[in-house]
């Protein structure tokens, strides 16, 4: 699974896209949130973060596959 | 090629007069501009620069999410945004909102809109360059 990191999140886990080896099971936000808190102490504060999923904002309940487009949204910034 | 909005981030110096020119209509009395840009101060400390990043495909659909939800919500009826991305300067334009509607009540209301909106939900990134420093704006891990 490929995971898109901007901003704070790109540096915590010091690359744009986190590849998560297939073996590991993921399938719902709320996982990928707690791999991640666990894979990286520095994002214990993950549940700031919004996730999208195909470029939509999604809850922790959305499924999500290798085949989705996942991103890590830091809490965003413009204007 | 969409002719009520104009949606667009860019690692370019952005127009006031591109903007302006979009929205403007025979129809439309009220012409609004809101003209975010660098200021030197933060909460006390020096700003040198900004430097802003974003999730560009996904930053799209919100603002044109934002951008149609105008037109419909106030009767506005042509908008532009256009946001600014990587280094930015002290004085430079950050981001431009710019609505025209018939009367100029129906104009402020969208635009103010707008802009709170898209400092709400669009996937953009702000790094503020301190003298002893930089951090990333709203994060705090």
């Amino acid at each position: 699974m490929k995971v898109k990191c901007f901003g704070i999140v790109k540096e915590i886990v010091n690359q744009e896209i986190l590849e998560i080896d297939g073996n590991v099971k993921i399938s719902t936000v709320q996982e990928l949130r707690t791999f991640l808190s666990k894979q990286f102490p520095e994002m214990s504060n993950i549940n700031l973060c919004m996730v999208a999923v195909n470029q939509s904002y999604a809850d922790d309940h959305t499924v999500i596959s290798s085949k989705d487009e996942i991103a890590i949204i830091p809490p965003v910034a413009g204007g | 090629m969409d002719k009520l909005i104009d949606i667009k981030i860019s690692d370019k110096v952005l127009s006031v007069d591109a903007c302006y020119n979009f929205v403007l209509d025979q129809s439309c009395g009220g012409n609004v501009l809101f003209v975010g840009t660098v200021r030197d101060m933060n909460k006390g400390e020096v700003i040198k620069k900004l430097a802003f990043e974003s999730y560009v495909e996904m930053a799209i659909k919100e603002m044109k999410k934002i951008a149609y939800s105008c037109l419909e919500k106030f009767d506005a009826k042509k908008i532009a945004l256009h946001h600014r991305i990587g280094d930015v300067g002290l004085e430079e334009i950050a981001v431009i909102i710019a609505v025209s509607a018939k009367h100029r009540k129906a104009a402020f209301e969208a635009c103010e809109f707008a802009i709170d909106e898209l400092k709400k939900s669009v996937p953009i990134w702000k790094k503020e360059y301190l003298e002893n420093g930089s951090y990333w704006v709203n994060a705090r891990p």
